[in-house]
This record gives structure tokens, C-alpha cells and sequence, in this order.
């Protein structure tokens, strides 16, 4: 419950946070929300001699239009995300993964930018970000580069972010109108999940146009379901049709086995809740 | 003295009346005082090293860079304090020959569970405290652990070697033997040729009580007197048994339960860490702080339930049941705690539950295991029972395709047969299981439910429909000292309480119940107000000091208002019989002729009449009282029951089952209980809610999961699965009320029954919802993936019947709670705060 | 060590904090604001909500430095000239707390739930209060006295 010792920093820009990590010497930790990294230094499961803040720095907080991407500044809190119209308009998905996330309070507090970048595989907005395409901007030193959503998760708790850098925005190419739905299973309603099926899509008439699906917790890092995604298109959006183009959504992954299941039981789900996601997307 | 005022009427009956409680005006503003919130001046912090392995023989303890480390006044070992106190206490010596081992605060050279304290910390604030344990490193060398219970009964290896066996005790009840009813073994071998046997394995997995308040006591030597607050369920207990372990007069010690945030049986305890806490501040002479952090919670406080239950049920092909063998394996864990060795006991007379089995056999073998030691938790045995019973009952409908409460019906003690002495020697004074269960039954709607799940089954509704019923009964009021003498328990059952009248015409009751949530200062404040007719707000409920409550055994087993409530019952009697020779005298009349109600003694057929609090002052002025009478009005009682009190009721629940996942979902449950004479309807209410979800949560949620090795995969509340709001449903509760014919006021005690009779009405509901498709058995809880893999070994043709997850497949407990290195298990060797 | 300011129930406060400090041991220990409880480690248990500049937050997990310069109200902001708020008269009325140690944070995250939703269903107020724990109540009550606050404008 006692974090170990540390120094603190709480810079008001980019610039000045890039500045103090290059100068802080390897054991350093960026701070965003806090609701992953506070309970790691409470329980010593890490504890840095530095800890730059970036709730201070404004500049990365709010959700934003740049042509035709949205953009969503990494400080931006849980609950922001999900109440922004902007999002709601172009990137349901995000909205709808993000309500699911954690609880009330912990929304209020945790970030955009701090999820993806803590990375946990059951983390719900790792996959929506990879259905979406999203954009990773992250600023360093040598300044600024982008990554796409496919790179950016490396690995378990890994992304592309260096030593000494920090996520600055994500940019989502607009999904205006998509509709979108994300099916999270989990056992009591604060756990994480178990698996998430993340499904945005167009549909005309009854048949989908288009669909972009991706997995949450089937392996190290989210999952395309591009398969699936090629079946869909073009296909009535009636069980029987949805659960045809989906059943093979899980071969090829390793799920983690745990308490909640095995992995033999995690393909499975991911095939029915798949479904049932598409589903509720087509409404 | 004044004239009685014709139109003066008895103010209406507290008793039964849902008063809002007393104690939550300072809960809900935040003037609380649990333990963590008192501080002292100079007062020292402690912070515990753990062991992070299950048994290991403890080779050395370096503690010279903890000692060096800022803020730190000493450190020490179980070698530095174990010539300090004696073996922590068992109070529960089942058989003359239980094994025990040795039990030390502070393990001395080898530790038997992966939490247990190797080493303490004193320092100046408990961030100082909390990063010296850091510092101190200990050696050990591994010992193998004993970590599963079947194979621990079997042995070796040894939980505790010098013991050279895992098993503590055996416990045998026969009915044959005892005289109460037949031989079952007869029984069964009858129903073999011409009745039905259904055998069975239930697991009940291991609980941890998960009180909202962690532990936390302090300790203040700075006076005569040294005292202790502690978050405890049973100060008087811990006082007498701290006396007793740790050599200090009794007198010389003073316990006090603040405000406590809640127990259910875990706090009902003497804890390694309040004899630490204790024997620091007495050497170091100085205030001392300790309180635990969920993680050590989770870890270190004691755990609940984990038995095998192997059972034997014979009936005959109608379904009358002719005989019922229990086997059971109870972990004990690593130590014998408190009631640790009792546990399992308390079930022994309630197997049998309310149906009138001629022949009854329970065998009970307490194995160690080098695992968390456990205890009483919210029912203590009685679940277990209840459980069991309650599946069988289920299972051998199911085998004869009756209907489970057909079935019931058929077995029950009827209405008109009370008082009924039952197989296992008890005998039930009243009750009435019909009227309860057809309440139940209007209200939930059965035959409507039961349609629509021949409708889901017809259709074959990827989610099924099925109905889980319990009827139980449990015995509770603990209890008639002679039956606890004869059952070997360490105390008796008998409780204190104190009446005072205040020469302002206050009431302050003492109770020797302790409570920590249970709204007694509002219930015996209705009780008071109604035997001496004062008013509610007049009545003050003292409690939980020992040098303010000096003589009780506090709170457990359901017993603060069938026991404790009744001796506040006649601690008022002896009140009123006091004033009223004093009101004879004041009034010149004959105590014949005076008639005491509504608060006022009143002398029949005259208009003259005195108020009780005019008595008070009366008494307390001591200028004209009765020759050779003592000044004073105040009484106390001491009662121990003559019986136990058995409140039952009948539980159903609705439970969808989602084939395609394996996702449960409770969607309707309706309680009726009888708790006999309600004293608050809304405190009873409250406590049948909270019991229910938290029987629920067996059937569904929580499980304490050990890996391989002996460490606790379920270490914080992102693997042990405590229910929130949104995970449960509003229930449908109501009451009939058959009152005790045992205790004055025809209470029966209503803590417990919650608990005690949902667990099982949600796993039947569940099976029933599956039985169809060939699953016969589920392992609590109930979760998703072993539902589903049920149904599919099912399909595969296997058993079916899943057994409880592989701890080897489980991850890290802390992926997913944000940890960064999700392969590292909990955090056991450290952590002051 | 930092020093820090920051309004806690009407009041200002400033003082020196070392930075590892939680906010909820600085108001349990610095300010003696012990209305506030500590239940667990991980963030879980919601005993230790309190509002941040109006919103709902786990004071177990955000340090007092970030809290420098803002504004948090406790459970005992909530009585004003020792009149109840209508939040702590639900409670009280419908029995919602028993051993009331979930109470402060249950208080302060229904507040925030109704401030966002002044008139939510049975449904909306068990998933808002999802990250507060109670081992006592079944919950049922709280809801209810969530439910009969929300009828009193509990909210402002
Ligand atoms: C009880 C509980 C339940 C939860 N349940 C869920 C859930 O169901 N689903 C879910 O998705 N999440 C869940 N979370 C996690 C929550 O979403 C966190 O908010 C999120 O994972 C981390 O965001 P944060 O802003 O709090 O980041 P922090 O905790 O501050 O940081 C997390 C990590 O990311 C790094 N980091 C943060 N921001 C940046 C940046 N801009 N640049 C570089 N590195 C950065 C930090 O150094 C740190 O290592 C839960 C958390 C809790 C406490
Ligand atoms: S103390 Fe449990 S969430 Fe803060
Ligand atoms: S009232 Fe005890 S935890 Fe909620």
C-alpha cells in the first residue's frame, strides 16, 4: 500500500517531459491516469526513482477533428472519451469499448494514452484501436513518428514506445456512422476480460458492407480478424450467415489459460461472442 | 409522584417495529473510529516480513540493514519473542488426542504457510516500517509442501513433520451408537436391494471471509493498564486468551472493539498479529500500530469451508429417506486456530437438516496442510451441511423424477410434530416448513417457471431455464454451555448483560455481544424500551470495551439476540422487580397490588402511579427507600440458553444457463425464512440480503486457488471475486414466524440463514438447468468455463462432471490488475500498511 | 518532500507531502480526515472515494501531489450545519450500511452517479456503483437509497 520513494516531476510540456526522462537515467516511469501504474508501485512490483507526471500537460488532453482522422490526446480521461460526441460520431467503437473499461472511478482517472501504452492484452481498448487502424504518435527526443495500430503492440505489456518517449495522440481514421458494438465477457462486471470481440461496421439493408473486427485477450497482444472480416462483407446479417463467416475467427491463436478459462475455452467464446458482437453491431 | 393520567396509552411496541438504526448517524458522516483511525502520541508502526513460501525450514534471518534503516527502532525475529508467549490458541480440542503443532506469532525455524510472519519491523511511520522489510532477507531451505487435501489424508509427506501424520483428529457421530436412531450402514445395504443409493463427492472449495475493514489493532502500554483496540468480533475472548498466552494478568489487560467493519467469522480470532502487536508495545513501551493490507488479508487472515464431502444416501424407491453416511476431509490449513478443529463439528447435527432420517453416521477427519489455517466463516459447518443435504435431496428427485419439493414434503418434520428430536440427538422445538415453502412457491411463481423451462427444453433455448430449491434449517444460538461442555468447546455459552437506570431517567444497557454491523445498539435499545416503557431514544447500548462490557463472549454463530437479546431481558426484569418494592414503598401500597406497564407503576384501582424514571431519581436521591435496600436499581443477567434455536426457511431460485458460454445468470430468487419473533423487520432484512450474496458468491464467484507450489493465486480482489452491485439481482424476501418456545422473547437469530441456504439453491438451480443434457455434478463455483466444459465432456461422452481448475494453468494473479510484471505471484514478504 | 495545496471540504490546506504519498493517507494521517477508509490494495474496493474537482476518484490510487491545487470533497463534506445531505439521509433511511464501512465511498460514488444521471434505473445504479465493494448490505438497499435520492435531487 506504501509506494517505495521517488522523485516527481510534473512538467507542463512535451518538450519539458521528454527533457526530464532523457535526464532521469533508466529508472524512470511516465505517469498518466495512474490506475495501472499506482497499484504496481503500491504493491512494489516496481518502483522507479523517477516519476514524470503528464497530468499537467494540457496540450494532450481532449479529443480533436484533423481532416479525416479523429484525433484523441493520450491524457485523455476514460470517461472524456466516452461522452464525446466527436467519438460517438466517428469512432462508436471506441465509445462503446470504452464504457466497459474498469469502473466509474477509475475511468474518471485513467487515460486513453496510458491504456494503450501499459498494454495489457486484456486490456479493451487494444483491439478497437486495431480494428479502427488507429495511429500511434509518439514524441522522443529525435521528435515525432508515427506507428500504425499494427505495430504498436509488440508483445505482453510491450508496444513500440522507447526508452525516453511518450504517446502523444492516437489519430483513428473517421468511421462516420459506422455502427459498432464490443461483446466483453468477463465473470463479475468489474473484471477484466476474459475475451472481447470488437466489431465496427456498415450495413445497408439488412447486409453487411463492411466490417472491421479484431480480438481482445486471445493472445499476447490484439488480434485482426481479417478473415472474418472479408467473410462478412457483403453477407445478410442473420445468425446462421454471421456464425458461418466467423467460426473459424480463433484458429491460429494461443489464448492465455488461467482461473477463467482455458485456452480451448477462450476459441471457443471468441467464436460465439464474435457472433453475437457482429450481430449487435448490424442492430 | 403524579396522578396516572387516564389517557395515557402504552406507546406502541418497539419490538417488530423496522426502527431506523442508532449507529448510523457517525457511519454516515464519517465520525468513525475503526481501528486504523486512532493514533497515539509516539506511537510506533510495524510493518510484517511473510514468508513467500509454503513450508521451509527457516536457516537464517539477516536484519542488520532493516535495522539500519531510517526510522527503524527494532526488528525481531520469532527467536527474539517466542519465550514471550505460548503456542496461540485452540480453544476447540475436539478429541482428547488432537494433534496440534506448535504456533507461534512469529515462526521461530520453519514456516508452514506461504504469508505466515517470519519478521517484524518497528519503525516511526509505517512508510518506514514498509520499506524495511525490504531489507530484511531471510534463508530458507525447502521443505516439501502439502498442498492437496485427499492426498494430504493419505500422507507423506507432512504438513509438520514432528507430527508424523497430517490428520488432527477424527470426530465420529453414530446415531446407532448415540441411541438417537438406527444403523445407517443397515440402511443403505437395505436400499441397495430394493430402495435407491445415491452416492456422492461435493468439494466445498475454500472461502475467504473478506471483511470490507482489513485487521488492524493497536496497542498502548502506557498505563496500569495496557489496551488494546483491535478489529475483533470477540474482545472478551482475545482478552482472556491474550492473558493466557502471553502471560499477562488478565486485569492488566484491557480490549476494546471501536467501530469494526465486519467479520463474518474472521475476526473471530486471536491473531498472531495482535499477540505481535501486543508484545512489542509491551517490550518497546510505547503505542504500537499494525494494520494489514488487503493483500495480507487475503493471505494471512484465517480462510473458510474447504472439505470433501463424501456421501452416502439411501431411500426407498417412493422417496422416503431411510439413511445418510457423511465422510469428510476438513483442511485445517497449517494451525489450528481459534474454533479451527470446531468448524466441522458444528455441521455434525445439521446434515440431517429438517428431514427425519432414521439412521445417521458423520465421520470427520481434520487434516493439516501447509496451507492458510482455517476457521469459523459466515455459518461454520452449517453451510457445509446445508450444502450437502440440499444437493442430495435435489439429486434424488432427479434420480426417482419427482419433483424436488414433492420430494421434501415426503421427508420433512411436519408442523405438528414439534418438538421433534432428531437422528442427530437435537431436538427442534418449533417450526413449520410447510407454510414457508408455500409462500415461497406463490411468491416465485413456480408453476409458471417450471413451464417455461419445459418450453427452453422443448425448443432446445441455447439458454436453459432450471429451478434450484432449498429448505433448510440451521441450528444457531451458540449455546447451552452443557452442550458445548459435551462437545469438548473450551468456554461456555452463556451471555451477560447490564441494565442502568440514570437518575435522568436513561437507560444504559451493557451486552457482553460485541457487534460490528449487526445494529445491536438499536435492536436492544427496542427491546429495553419496550420491557421498561421508556422511551427508544432514551435507551444507550454500551458494548465492545472490557473494562465497560466486563463479562461476555461476544458475537458469533448467530447468537447476539437468541442469547445476548435475552439476557438484556432479564437484566430488565430484575429492574422492574427492583423498582417495584421501591414503588410499593414510595406509594404506600402492597407490591400485590401494583401493575407495571407502559413505563409506570401504577396501583390497581386507584388513580396513583409512578414512572420508572421517577423511580430512578428516587433510588438515586436514596432519602426514602425500603429498609435494608441497596440504593440502586441497576441489575445484571447472565444467560446461557437451555437450547439452540433452529430458524429455517425456503429458498428458490430461477437460473438461466447460457449453453453456448457457460455464463450463469440468477434471474429471480425469492426467500421466505422464519426467524421466529422479529425484533426489526428492516435489520433482519438487511441481514438475509448480505447473507444471500454472499452465499451466492460460493455458488458463483469466489474461490481461494493455490498454484503448485503453495501460493495464493487469488491474492487481491482482481482474482478473489467479491460480488458488486452489479453483479447480483434484487431478492424477493419475505417471513412467516413460528416463535421459539425456548427463549422469552420467541426470537431465533437470523444472521446466518442467508448464507446458509442460498449456495445450494443456486447450484441446484443450475444443474437443473442442465441435468437434461447429461451434466450431473458442478464443482463451485459455477463459473462460465467449467459450466461449458461440463456440457462438453457431456458430449464427448465422458462424466459428467468437471473437476476444479488445474492451479498449474493459472497466470500470474495479477495480470490484468494493471501489474506490469503479471508472471510474479502475490506479494507475501512484505508490506506495512 | 513537496508542498502542496489543496481545498479539502471548504477548507485550504498546504503542506509538505513526500511524493509517494496516496492522497488518502495524506487526508487519513496529514489532515486526520479519517472518515475516509482504506479496503484494499488494488484498487478494487472503492471504500476510498472521494470527489476530485467534482468526480468520482479512488484516493487510493492518486498521489497527493497530483491532487496539488485541486479541490476534494470526503464524506465529511457531506452534512451541512449538521443537517444531513440527502445522500446520507437515503442511506440512513433505507438501511443501506451495516458495519458502514463501504458507506463513505458508496455515498460519494452514488453522488457522482447521480450527478451524471439524475434519474437513473435499478440497472444504471448497480452498474455505476460497480466498483465499490460491500460485504454486508446484498447491495439492495443501497439501491434504494440510491433510488430515494435521486427522488430528493441528491445530486446538487
Ligand atoms: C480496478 C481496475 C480495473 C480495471 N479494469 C480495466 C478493464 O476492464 N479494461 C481496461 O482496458 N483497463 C482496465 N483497467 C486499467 C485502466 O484502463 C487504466 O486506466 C489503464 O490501463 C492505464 O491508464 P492510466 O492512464 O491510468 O495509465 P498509468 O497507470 O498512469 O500508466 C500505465 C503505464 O503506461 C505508461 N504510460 C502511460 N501513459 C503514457 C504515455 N502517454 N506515454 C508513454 N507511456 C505511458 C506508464 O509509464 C505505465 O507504465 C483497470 C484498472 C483498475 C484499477
Ligand atoms: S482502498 Fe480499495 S479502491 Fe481504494
Ligand atoms: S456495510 Fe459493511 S461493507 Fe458495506
Amino acid at each position: 500500500m506504501i509506494p517505495a520513494a521517488f522523485d516527481y516531476h510534473a512538467p507542463t510540456s512535451v518538450e519539458e517531459a521528454l527533457r526530464l526522462l532523457a535526464e532521469s537515467g533508466d529508472d524512470v516511469k511516465v505517469l498518466a491516469g495512474g490506475q495501472s501504474l499506482l497499484p504496481v508501485l503500491k504493491l512494489r512490483l516496481a518502483a522507479p526513482e523517477v516519476v514524470v507526471d503528464l497530468g499537467r500537460i494540457d496540450a494532450l488532453r481532449g479529443v480533436r477533428e484533423d481532416g479525416e482522422a479523429l484525433v484523441i490526446g493520450a491524457m485523455t480521461p476514460h470517461h472524456e472519451v466516452a461522452s464525446d460526441p466527436l467519438v460517438q460520431q466517428h469512432a462508436l467503437l471506441l465509445r462503446e469499448a470504452t464504457r466497459t473499461v474498469a469502473d466509474p472511478q477509475v475511468r474518471h482517472r485513467g487515460t486513453f494514452g496510458g491504456a494503450l501504452a501499459h498494454a495489457d492484452p486484456a486490456g479493451d481498448l487494444l483491439a478497437p484501436c486495431l480494428a479502427l487502424d488507429a495511429e500511434f504518435v509518439i514524441a522522443g527526443q529525435g521528435g515525432t513518428r508515427t506507428v500504425a495500430a499494427a505495430d504498436f503492440f509488440q508483445d505482453y505489456f510491450t508496444t513500440a514506445i522507447d526508452d525516453g518517449e511518450i504517446l502523444t495522440e492516437v489519430r483513428v481514421p473517421k468511421h462516420t456512422g459506422w455502427r459498432a458494438h464490443y461483446e466483453k465477457f468477463s465473470r463479475v462486471a468489474q473484471q477484466w476480460s476474459i475475451v472481447a470481440i470488437a466489431v465496427t461496421l456498415r450495413s445497408e439493408g439488412g447486409t453487411i458492407s463492411e466490417a472491421r473486427v479484431a480480438l481482445t485477450n486471445m493472445g499476447t497482444v490484439p488480434i485482426r480478424a481479417t478473415a472474418a472480416e472479408q467473410a462478412l462483407a457483403g453477407v445478410a446479417a442473420t445468425p446462421e450467415a454471421v456464425a458461418q463467416a466467423v467460426a473459424g475467427i480463433a484458429e491460429g491463436t494461443e489464448p492465455p489459460s488461467d482461473l477463467n478459462g482455458d485456452a480451448d475455452y477462450r476459441r471457443h467464446l471468441a467464436t460465439v461472442l464474435a457472433r453475437r458482437a457482429v450481430l449487435a453491431a448490424a442492430g | 409522584m403524579t396522578a396516572v393520567d387516564e389517557t395515557t396509552t402504552a406507546p406502541a411496541a418497539e419490538i417488530g417495529s423496522p426502527r431506523k438504526r442508532k449507529e448510523d448517524q457517525r457511519l454516515i458522516t464519517g465520525r468513525t473510529r475503526y481501528t486504523d483511525n486512532i493514533t497515539l502520541p509516539g506511537m510506533l508502526h510495524l510493518g510484517m516480513v511473510r514468508s513467500p513460501l509454503a513450508h521451509a525450514t527457516i536457516t537464517g534471518i539477516h536484519t542488520d540493514d532493516a535495522k539500519a534503516s531510517p526510522g527503524v527502532v527494532a526488528v525481531y525475529t520469532g527467536a527474539d519473542l517466542a519465550a514471550a508467549h505460548g503456542s496461540l490458541p485452540n480453544a476447540w480440542p475436539v478429541t482428547p488426542d488432537q494433534k496440534a503443532p506448535e504456533h507461534h506469532a512469529v515462526a521461530v525455524d520453519r514456516v508452514a504457510f506461504a504469508g505466515e510472519i517470519v519478521a517484524v519491523v518497528v519503525a516511526r511511520s509505517p512508510r518506514e516500517a514498509r520499506d524495511a522489510t525490504e531489507l530484511v532477507e531471510v534463508d530458507y531451505d525447502d521443505l516439501e509442501p502439502v498442498l492437496d487435501l485427499e492426498a494430504a489424508a493419505a500422507g507423506p509427506p507432512y504438513a509438520h513433520p514432528d507430527l508424523g501424520t497430517n490428520e488432527s483428529a477424527t470426530w465420529i457421530f453414530d446415531s446407532a451408537e448415540a441411541g438417537t436412531g438406527s444403523d445407517v450402514e443397515a440402511a443403505i445395504d437395505q436400499a441397495r436391494g430394493d430402495g435407491v443409493v445415491i452416492e456422492r463427492t461435493y468439494r466445498q472449495q475454500r472461502l475467504i471471509p473478506a471483511f470490507m475493514e482489513p485487521r488492524s489493532t493497536v496497542v498502548d502500554p502506557t498505563s496500569e493498564q495496557i489496551t488494546m483496540w483491535s478489529a475483533t468480533q470477540v474482545p472478551h475472548i482475545l482478552r482472556l486468551m491474550l492473558a493466557l498466552t502471553c502471560n499477562i494478568s488478565e486485569s492488566k489487560l484491557r480490549v476494546i472493539a471501536p467501530d469494526v467493519g465486519g467479520g463474518f467469522g474472521g475476526k473471530l480470532q486471536v491473531t498472531p498479529e495482535e499477540v505481535t502487536t501486543l508484545l512489542v508495545a509491551n517490550r518497546l513501551g510505547k503505542p504500537v500500530k499494525y494494520t494489514e493490507t488487503r493483500s495480507e488479508s487475503l493471505v494471512a487472515g484465517h480462510h473458510g469451508r474447504d472439505q470433501v464431502q463424501r456421501l452416502t444416501l439411501s431411500a426407498t424407491k417412493e422417496g422416503i429417506v431411510t439413511g445418510l453416511k457423511v465422510d469428510l476431509l476438513a483442511n485445517m490449513g497449517a494451525y489450528l486456530g481459534l474454533v479451527t478443529s470446531g468448524v466441522p463439528v458444528l455441521g455434525a447435527f445439521m446434515y440431517n437438516s429438517i428431514y427425519k432420517f432414521p439412521a445417521y453416521r458423520f465421520t470427520c477427519h481434520n487434516i493439516f496442510t501447509n496451507l492458510t489455517w482455517t476457521d469459523a466463516y459466515r455459518g461454520a459447518g452449517r453451510p457445509e451441511a446445508t450444502f450437502a443435504i440440499e444437493r442430495l435431496m435435489d439429486d434424488l428427485a432427479a434420480e426417482l423424477q419427482m419433483d424436488p419439493i414433492e420430494l421434501r414434503r415426503k421427508n420433512w418434520i411436519r408442523h405438528e410434530e414439534f418438538p421433534f428430536t432428531t437422528v442427530a440427538g437435537l431436538e427442534y422445538d418449533s417450526g413449520n416448513y410447510e407454510a414457508a415453502t408455500d409462500k415461497a412457491l406463490e411468491l416465485f411463481g413456480y408453476d409458471e417457471l417450471r413451464s417455461e423451462q419445459q418450453r427452453r427444453r422443448e425448443s432446445n433455448d441455447p439458454v436453459q431455464l432450471g429451478i434450484g430449491t432449498s429448505t433448510f434449517t440451521e441450528m444457531c444460538g451458540l449455546a447451552p454451555s452443557r452442550v458445548l461442555g459435551s462437545l469438548a468447546y473450551g468456554a461456555g455459552g452463556w451471555e451477560n448483560a447490564q441494565v442502568r437506570m440514570l437518575p435522568s431517567g436513561k437507560v444504559e444497557v451493557v451486552t457482553g455481544a460485541s457487534a460490528h454491523g449487526q445494529g445491536h445498539e438499536t435492536a436492544w435499545s427496542q427491546i429495553v424500551a419496550d420491557r421498561l416503557g421508556v422511551a427508544f431514544e432514551d435507551v444507550e447500548v454500551l458494548h465492545g470495551d472490557t473494562q465497560v462490557s466486563v463479562k461476555g463472549l461476544d458475537t458469533y454463530g448467530s447468537r447476539s439476540l437468541s442469547v445476548g437479546g435475552i439476557a438484556v431481558v432479564k437484566a430488565a426484569d430484575k429492574v422492574i422487580e427492583k423498582a417495584r418494592h421501591v414503588a410499593a414503598h414510595l406509594m404506600e401500597a402492597s407490591e400485590d397490588d401494583l401493575e407495571f406497564s407502559g413505563g409506570r407503576f401504577s396501583v390497581k384501582g386507584t388513580d396513583k402511579g409512578m414512572a420508572i424514571g421517577e423511580i430512578a431519581l428516587a433510588v438515586f436521591a436514596a432519602h426514602n427507600l425500603p429498609d435494608g435496600m441497596e440504593p440502586t436499581l441497576d441489575s445484571d443477567a447472565t444467560y446461557d440458553p437451555v437450547n439452540f434455536s433452529f430458524p429455517h426457511g425456503t429458498h428458490l431460485a430461477a437460473m438461466e444457463v447460457d449453453t453456448e458460454t457457460g455464463a450463469v445468470k440468477l434471474r429471480k430468487y425469492v426467500c421466505v425464512d422464519d426467524v421466529g419473533i422479529v425484533v426489526n423487520p428492516l435489520i433482519v432484512e438487511g441481514q438475509v440480503h448480505g447473507g444471500l450474496v454472499q452465499g451466492i458468491a460460493q455458488a458463483l464467484f469466489e474461490e481461494a486457488v493455490y498454484d503448485d507450489q503453495g501460493t495464493l493465486v487469488t491474492g487481491s480482489f482482481v482474482d478473489y471475486l467479491v460480488p458488486s452491485a452489479a453483479d447480483v439481482p434484487d431478492f424477493i424476501t419475505d417471513r412467516t414466524e413460528t416463535p421459539s418456545t425456548t427463549n422469552p422473547l420467541g426470537v431465533k437469530g437470523v444472521g446466518e440463514a442467508g448464507t446458509i441456504a442460498s449456495t445450494p439453491a443456486i447450484v441446484n438451480g443450475v444443474l437443473d438447468a442442465i441435468r437434461h443434457l447429461g451434466v450431473q455434478d458442478l464443482t463451485m463455483p459455477c463459473t462460465p468455463s467449467r459450466v461449458w466444459q461440463a456440457l462438453q465432456s457431456r458430449e464427448q461422452g465422458e462424466p459428467a462432471s468437471v473437476q476444479p481448475t488445474n492451479p498449474e494453468q493459472t497466470s500470474g494473479n495479477l495480470n490484468s490488475s494493471g501489474v506490469i510484471s503479471p508472471e510474479q505471484g502475490p506479494r507475501t514478504e512484505g508490506g506495512a500498511s | 518532500m513537496t508542498r502542496i495545496t489543496m481545498t479539502v471540504d471548504g477548507v485550504s490546506y498546504t503542506d509538505d507531502v513526500e511524493n509517494r504519498t496516496l492522497l488518502v493517507q495524506y487526508l487519513r494521517e496529514q489532515l486526520g480526515k479519517t472518515g475516509t477508509v482504506v479496503g484494499c490494495d488494488t484498487t478494487n474496493c472503492g471504500a476510498c472515494t472521494v470527489h476530485l474537482d467534482g468526480r468520482s476518484v479512488k484516493s487510493c490510487t492518486v498521489l497527493a501531489v497530483q491532487a496539488d491545487g485541486h479541490e476534494v470533497r470526503t464524506v465529511e463534506g457531506l452534512a451541512t450545519d449538521g443537517e444531513l445531505a440527502p445522500i446520507q439521509q437515503a442511506f440512513h433511511d433505507c438501511h443501506a450500511l451495516q458495519c458502514g464501512f463501504c458507506t463513505p465511498g458508496m455515498m460519494m460514488q452514488s453522488l457522482d452517479l447521480l450527478a451524471e444521471n439524475p434519474d437513473p434505473t435499478d440497472e444504471e445504479i448497480r452498474e455505476g456503483l460497480e466498483g465499490n465493494m460491500c460485504r454486508c448490505t446484498g447491495y439492495q438497499n443501497i439501491v434504494k437509497a440510491v433510488r430515494q435520492a435521486a427522488g430528493t435531487g441528491a445530486q446538487s
